[in-house]
C-alpha cells in the first residue's frame, strides 16, 4: 500500500482535509481511488492529479501547454522509469540523466514547482536515501529545495535537514 | 518546434496522427535521425520521438508530445484521459514492446505474439463496450484514442493479432484507422511494408525487460535463443545435413534467353539513360545498379531471367549537344553510348543486352505502335501555337525560351516554369520572349501535331490497374504517382514535335515532324529485345508467362505507370505491361544535390579514377539506396561503412573463419559434431537467410543486405565466444569443439559469399575462390542453410578481402569532388542560375568574359584611373568565375584533376 501511503501524504500536503478511500490493484498494487460519484481512478499519477484539482490547485499540473505537457512527462517518468524494475545501472544513468536535466533548473518546469516535482522526489527518495554517494544524487540544490518542501508532509530520513520548515511558499 | 523521428520508431505513429488531428503540423520540422543517434542532451540512451520546443526544452515522451498537440488545439486534460495514458505507458506498452519484438525482430508468430498482449487488449474491449462510448474518453475522439491507437497500430494492422471476438476493440481500431490524420501517419511511417518497417529500428533496440504476469527467463541471450521451435531447429538441421545433394541442377545458359512455359520468367528493365549525359552516382543507384541486383538474385533463384537497358538517343538535347561539339546526332549518339555501356561495365552491371533506341526496330515497333492507336480512334490531330526562332529556323522547345513571367514580371522566367513565382508557364504567354540560344526574339508560329487521346483510354487504364496492384510490389511512391494522375484526370498528350531527330511519322503531312521522346522512349525496351532476338513477341507480348519489372527513378513513373500501359492497352496487341514498378526516391550528394554543371557530386567515369574498387561503391549506393525516402552520399558515411561494415564486420569474420581452416586444420574443412547450441545457430542463420529472400522478393534491396550483416554479426559472436583459437591447443575434445565452430563459420562464410552476389559480384567470386566453394552451391541460393563445404574439403589461399579508407584519402575525394559545401559560394544567385545552365547560358558568359575583356584592355591602354581599372577586372574575374562554374571546372586550382 505504499502507493496509498504516498497520496494520503500527498492530500495532507494539499490541504484535502476529508480523505480519501484508496484499495490496491494486482500484483504492481496500483492504487484505485473509490469516489463517490462517477467510476473510480486507477493509477498513482492519475489520481494525484484528480486531487491536485480537488485542491483546486490546478497551477500545480503547469499553466501553459509546455508546462502541463513536460509536468506529465515526468509524472510518466516516474511511474514508468523510477518505479520500474531498474538494475545499479538503471539508477545511475537515471540519476545523471536527471542531474544533468535539472543543471540549468530550479524545478522540473524551469522555474515553478509542480506536482511533477513532488511525485519524482518521492519516488528517487528510496535510491538516494539509500546511497551515501554523493555522485548519484540528483542536482543537489534541487534536492534541497524539495527536501524542504517534503519536510512537513513526508517521512523523515537520514537524508532530511533537521530543520522544521513547514509546507512551503510554492504551495 | 522541432520533431525528432528515426525511421521503423513505433513511436512515430501516435505522434504524426496527433500533429496531424491537431493541426500542429503547419510549424514542425521534422528531422529523422538514426535509431542510436542521441537528441536529447540531458538522455544518455537514444529516445525517438522527441519534440524539441521552441523554448528549447525536449519532450521526449510520445504521450507528452501527444498531449502538448492537443493543448495546443485547445483540448482540456481531464481524468478519465489522464488514467488511460498512464495505462498506456505502465502496462500497454511494455506487453506491447515484448510483442512487437518477438513478431518482428524474432520472427515469432501467433499466440507467441499475442500471448503477452491478449490481456491488455481484453481490457480496452472490455472498457469500451462496458462504457458503449465509440471512443476511449467518451463520445469523441481524443488524445487517448490517438495515443492508444498509435501505440497498437504495429500490431493490429494485421488482421491475424485484431482477435475477431474483441468486437468493440475491433470497430474501435477500424474507425480509428481510417481517419485521415492516422491513415497518413501509417503512411509515412508503415510505408506499406507492414509490421517489417519497425525491423530496422526494432533490431536496434535492447530486448524488451520483462513485464508483470508473465514469467521471462533473465538470460536475455537465452531468451533469444529460445525463441526457436524444437522443430524449425530440426528442419534448418535436416536441410543443412542433406548439403550440396539438394541443389538442383544448374539450369542450362541459353542463347538468347526466351521465356519458357511453366517457369517462371523474369523480364528486367532500368530506365534508359538519355544518352548526352554522363550518369551521375544516383543515376546509377535509382535504375541500373538496383535493377542489377535484382537480375543477379533472380538468377540465383534459377529464374529464366532477362536484364535489359540501353540509351535513349532520340531528341532536342541530343541535336543540341550535336551542334555545340560539332558532330552529327548520330555521331553524338555513338560516342556517348560508348561512354555510358564503359561505366556500366565498370560497375560489372549484368546486362543481357545493352542497347539503343536510335535503330530501324524502334521505327518499326513505334510506328505499328502508332498506327493501330491511329486506326482505332486513339490519335486526333489538333493545332498548337508554337514560338519559332526564325534566325536559328526552328521551333523552340519549352526549355529553350525565356522571357518576363506574365504572373509576376521576372524577368528570366524559363518557358514552362517561373523560377520566382513557381507558377506553369505555357511558352506563348512569355512577355518578351527570347531564343535562348541567339537571344532573337521568336515569332508564334501555328503548327498540326498528333495527341494521344489519353481521357479514352483512361477506363482501360483503371481496370488493368485493378488487376495488376493488389498483390504486386509496385513500391509506395510509383502507386501515389499513378494515384494522383488519375485522381486529376488523364488529359491528351502531344507526341509530335518539330523536330528532325528522333522516329519519323507516318503520316501524310507529317514529313518534317517526329514523335515526341517521351512516346517512344518506352518502346524502347521493346525494340532493343527485338534487336536481340527476332522472338522478341514471346516476351513482350507474353503477360500470361513473362513477369515484368521495370526500374526507374519516380520521376520516370508516368511514363511507364500511365503513358506507355495506355499506348500498349489502345494497340490492343496483347502486350506485356509492367506487374512491378520498382521506383527510388532521390540520392543527394552530401548536402545537396548533384551537378554537373557545377561539378557536385560523382559522376559514373570519375568513380574508377578514385581508386575504390567497384564492388565498394556497389555496396555502398545499395546500402543507402534511396528506398522509400531521399537518402545522401555522404564520403564521411561511406569510410565509416567501408570500416565498420565491410572490413570489421564482414570481411574481419569470412577471413577468420577461412583463416582458421587453413592454419589449424591444413587447410582442409574439419568434422563437425554439432552441439544444441550450433544446432541453434544454424536455425538462426536459416531464418535469416529466410528473411533476406522475403525482402529480395519485395525487391527491398537495401534491408536485404543488412540481413547479411547480421548474419555475418552472428558469425563474428559465434567466433568469439567459442574461441577455437584457444581451443585448438587443448584436449582432444576441445580440439574436436574447435574444429566444429571452424567448419561452421566457414560454411556461414560459404553462404555469405553466394548471398552477396546480387550486391558485391567480385567480392563474391573471391571469396568463392578462396574458399573453392563447388560451382553449383556458387550459382544457386536454396532458402536454407546448406553445409556445402563438407569436412574434407580443401579451400584455396585465403587472403584479406577488403582495404581500410582513411581519413585523409576521403578527405581529398572530397574536396576533388566539391562536396560539403561548407564555404558558400560567393554568389548564390548566380551559382543557382547555374544548375541549370546548359550551352547557350555558357555561350552568353563566354560572350560577357570576352566583352569585359575587351573593357579591360581598353581602360589599360588608355592608362585610366588605377581603381577603375581594379574595378572592372574584379569583374572580368567575376566572370571568368561564373563561367568556370558553368562549365563544370572546380572552382580551387584543378590539382588533382586528371583526365584518364
Amino acid at each position: 500500500m505504499a502507493a496509498a501511503a504516498e497520496l494520503k501524504l500527498l492530500e495532507k500536503s494539499l490541504g484535502l482535509s476529508k480523505g480519501n478511500k484508496y484499495s490496491a490493484q494486482g500484483e504492481r498494487q496500483i492504487p484505485v481511488l473509490q469516489t463517490n460519484n462517477g467510476p473510480s481512478l486507477t493509477g498513482l499519477t492519475t489520481i494525484a492529479a484528480h486531487l491536485v484539482k480537488q485542491a483546486n490547485k490546478e497551477y500545480l499540473l503547469g499553466s501553459t501547454a509546455e508546462e502541463k505537457a513536460v509536468v506529465q512527462q515526468w509524472l510518466e517518468y516516474r511511474v514508468t522509469r523510477v518505479d520500474g524494475h531498474c538494475s545499479k545501472d538503471d539508477v545511475r544513468t537515471l540519476l545523471k540523466d536527471l542531474n544533468s536535466y535539472l543543471e540549468d533548473k530550479v524545478y522540473l518546469t524551469g522555474y515553478n514547482f509542480t506536482l511533477a516535482d513532488i511525485l519524482l522526489y518521492y519516488g528517487l527518495h528510496r535510491f538516494i536515501a539509500n546511497s551515501n554517494s554523493a555522485s548519484i544524487c540528483p542536482n543537489p540544490a534541487w534536492r534541497h529545495r524539495l527536501l524542504q518542501v517534503y519536510n512537513s508532509g513526508y517521512p523523515n530520513t537520514t537524508c532530511c535537514p533537521p530543520s522544521g520548515l513547514s509546507f512551503p511558499y510554492a504551495l | 518546434m522541432r520533431l525528432f523521428v528515426s525511421e521503423g520508431a513505433p513511436g512515430s505513429l501516435p505522434v504524426l496522427a496527433a500533429a496531424g488531428r491537431a493541426q500542429g503540423r503547419e510549424e514542425l520540422l521534422i528531422s529523422t535521425v538514426g535509431p542510436e543517434e542521441c537528441v536529447v542532451p540531458f538522455l544518455t540512451r537514444p529516445k525517438v520521438p522527441v519534440l524539441q520546443l521552441d523554448s528549447g526544452n525536449y519532450l521526449f515522451s510520445t504521450s507528452a508530445i501527444c498531449r502538448y498537440f492537443f493543448l495546443l488545439s485547445g483540448w482540456e486534460q481531464d481524468d478519465l484521459t489522464n488514467q488511460w495514458l498512464e495505462w498506456e505507458a505502465t502496462e500497454l506498452q511494455p506487453a506491447l514492446s515484448a510483442a512487437l519484438y518477438y513478431l518482428v525482430v524474432q520472427g515469432k508468430k501467433g499466440e507467441d505474439v499475442l500471448g503477452p498482449v491478449r490481456r491488455a487488449l481484453t481490457h480496452i474491449d472490455h472498457s469500451l463496450s462496458r462504457r458503449s462510448c465509440p471512443f476511449l474518453a467518451g463520445e469523441t475522439e481524443s488524445l487517448a484514442d490517438i495515443v492508444l491507437w498509435g501505440a497498437l497500430y504495429p500490431l493490429l494492422q494485421d488482421p491475424a493479432y485484431l482477435p475477431e471476438e474483441l468486437g468493440a476493440l475491433h470497430s474501435w481500431f477500424q474507425t480509428l484507422s481510417s481517419q485521415e490524420p492516422c491513415q497518413r501517419a501509417a503512411e509515412t511511417v508503415l510505408k506499406q511494408q507492414g509490421v517489417l518497417a519497425f525491423r530496422p529500428y526494432l533490431q536496434k533496440q535492447p530486448l524488451p525487460s520483462s513485464f508483470e504476469g508473465r514469467a521471462v527467463s533473465n538470460e536475455p541471450e537465452e531468451e533469444e535463443l529460445a525463441t526457436l521451435s524444437e522443430e524449425e531447429i530440426a528442419m534448418a538441421v535436416t536441410a543443412w545435413e542433406k548439403g550440396l545433394g539438394s541443389l538442383p541442377p544448374l539450369r542450362p545458359q541459353q542463347n538468347p534467353v526466351l521465356p519458357v512455359a511453366g517457369e517462371r520468367n523474369v523480364l528486367i528493365t532500368s530506365a534508359l539513360p538519355y544518352v548526352n549525359n554522363v550518369p551521375h552516382l544516383g543515376n546509377i543507384i535509382g535504375c541500373v545498379l538496383s535493377a542489377d541486383v535484382f537480375a543477379r538474385y533472380s538468377r540465383l533463384r534459377q529464374w529464366n531471367t532477362l536484364y535489359l537497358c540501353g540509351t535513349d538517343e532520340y531528341g532536342t538535347a541530343t541535336e543540341t549537344k550535336a551542334m555545340e561539339e560539332g558532330l552529327t546526332p548520330q555521331e553524338i549518339c555513338d560516342k556517348y553510348h560508348a561512354i555510358h555501356a564503359n561505366i556500366y561495365r565498370w560497375f560489372n552491371i549484368s546486362f543481357d543486352i545493352f542497347g539503343r533506341t536510335t535503330t530501324p526496330q524502334q521505327t518499326k515497333i513505334t510506328q505499328d505502335i502508332f498506327q493501330r492507336l491511329l486506326t482505332r480512334g486513339f490519335v486526333f490531330q489538333d493545332t498548337v501555337e508554337q514560338l519559332r526562332c526564325e534566325h536559328c529556323a526552328r521551333f523552340l522547345a519549352d526549355r529553350f525560351v525565356e522571357g518576363v513571367c506574365p504572373f509576376c514580371g521576372y524577368e528570366e522566367a524559363r518557358g514552362d516554369q517561373c523560377d520566382k513565382c513557381g507558377k506553369l508557364i505555357n511558352a506563348i504567354e512569355l512577355k518578351k520572349p527570347q531564343c535562348k540560344v541567339c537571344r532573337s526574339c521568336p515569332v508564334v508560329k501555328s503548327s498540326q501535331h498528333l495527341f494521344l487521346d489519353l481521357p479514352k483510354l483512361e477506363k482501360r487504364l483503371e481496370e488493368w490497374l485493378g488487376k495488376t496492384l493488389p498483390g504486386s510490389d509496385w513500391t509506395p511512391n510509383a502507386r501515389f504517382i499513378i494515384r494522383s494522375w488519375l485522381r486529376d484526370g488523364l488529359k491528351p498528350r502531344c507526341i509530335t514535335r518539330d523536330l528532325k531527330w528522333g522516329t519519323p511519322v507516318p503520316l501524310e503531312g507529317f514529313e518534317d515532324k517526329v514523335f515526341y521522346v517521351w512516346f517512344d522512349a518506352t518502346i524502347g525496351y521493346v525494340s532493343i529485345t527485338a534487336n536481340y532476338t527476332d522472338q522478341w513477341e514471346r516476351w513482350w507480348k507474353n503477360p500470361e508467362q513473362v513477369n515484368l519489372y521495370q526500374f526507374m527513378a519516380k520521376d520516370n513513373v508516368p511514363f511507364h505507370g500511365l503513358v506507355f500501359p495506355c499506348s500498349a492497352l489502345g494497340a490492343e496487341d496483347n502486350y506485356t505491361l509492367v506487374n512491378h514498378l520498382i521506383a527510388t526516391e532521390y540520392l543527394n550528394y552530401e548536402d545537396g544535390k548533384f551537378s554537373k554543371s557545377r561539378g557536385v557530386g560523382v559522376f559514373g567515369d570519375m568513380a574508377q579514377d578514385t581508386g575504390i574498387p567497384a564492388d565498394i561503391w556497389r555496396f555502398y549506393l545499395l546500402y543507402i539506396r534511396p528506398e522509400g525516402q531521399d537518402s545522401a552520399f555522404s564520403w564521411t558515411d561511406m569510410l565509416l561503412k567501408n570500416n565498420s561494415e565491410l572490413l570489421n564486420n564482414l570481411g574481419n569474420f569470412i577471413n577468420r573463419a577461412g583463416m582458421f581452416v587453413s592454419k589449424f586444420f591444413g587447410g582442409c574443412v574439419p568434422e563437425m559434431v554439432l552441439t544444441p547450441d550450433d544446432r541453434r545457430l544454424l536455425a538462426h542463420v536459416t531464418l535469416e537467410l529466410q528473411h533476406y529472400h522475403q525482402l529480395l522478393e519485395k525487391v527491398r534491396i537495401r534491408e536485404a543486405l543488412r540481413s547479411i550483416l547480421t548474419i555475418s554479426r552472428h558469425g563474428n559472436q559465434y567466433i568469439q565466444v567459442n574461441e577455437p583459437w584457444k581451443r585448438i591447443k587443448g584436449s582432444e575434445a576441445d580440439r574436436q569443439r574447435a574444429g566444429t565452430v571452424t567448419g561452421l563459420a566457414v560454411n556461414i562464410a560459404a553462404l555469405l559469399s553466394v548471398m552477396l552476389q546480387p550486391y558485391m559480384p567480385t567480392v563474391s567470386a573471391t571469396i568463392q575462390a578462396q574458399l573453392q566453394l563447388p560451382a553449383p552451391a556458387c550459382s544457386i541460393l536454396l532458402t536454407n542453410f546448406l553445409c556445402t563445404l563438407p569436412a574434407g574439403h580443401q579451400i584455396g589461399t585465403v587472403s584479406p578481402l577488403f582495404q581500410k579508407l582513411e581519413n585523409d584519402q576521403i578527405e581529398s575525394l572530397r574536396q576533388r569532388f566539391g562536396g560539403g559545401q561548407a564555404k558558400a559560394p560567393p554568389k548564390p544567385a548566380v551559382v543557382e542560375a547555374m544548375a541549370t545552365a546548359g550551352p547557350q547560358q555558357i555561350q552568353v558568359l563566354t560572350d560577357e568574359v570576352t566583352k569585359q575583356g575587351n573593357i579591360v584592355r581598353e581602360l589599360k591602354a588608355q592608362k585610366a584611373d588605377k581603381n577603375q581599372v581594379a574595378a572592372e577586372v574584379a569583374k572580368l574575374l567575376d566572370l571568368k568565375k561564373q563561367l568556370a562554374l558553368a562549365e563544370g571546372k572546380p572552382l580551387e586550382t584543378p590539382k588533382g584533376k586528371k583526365k584518364k
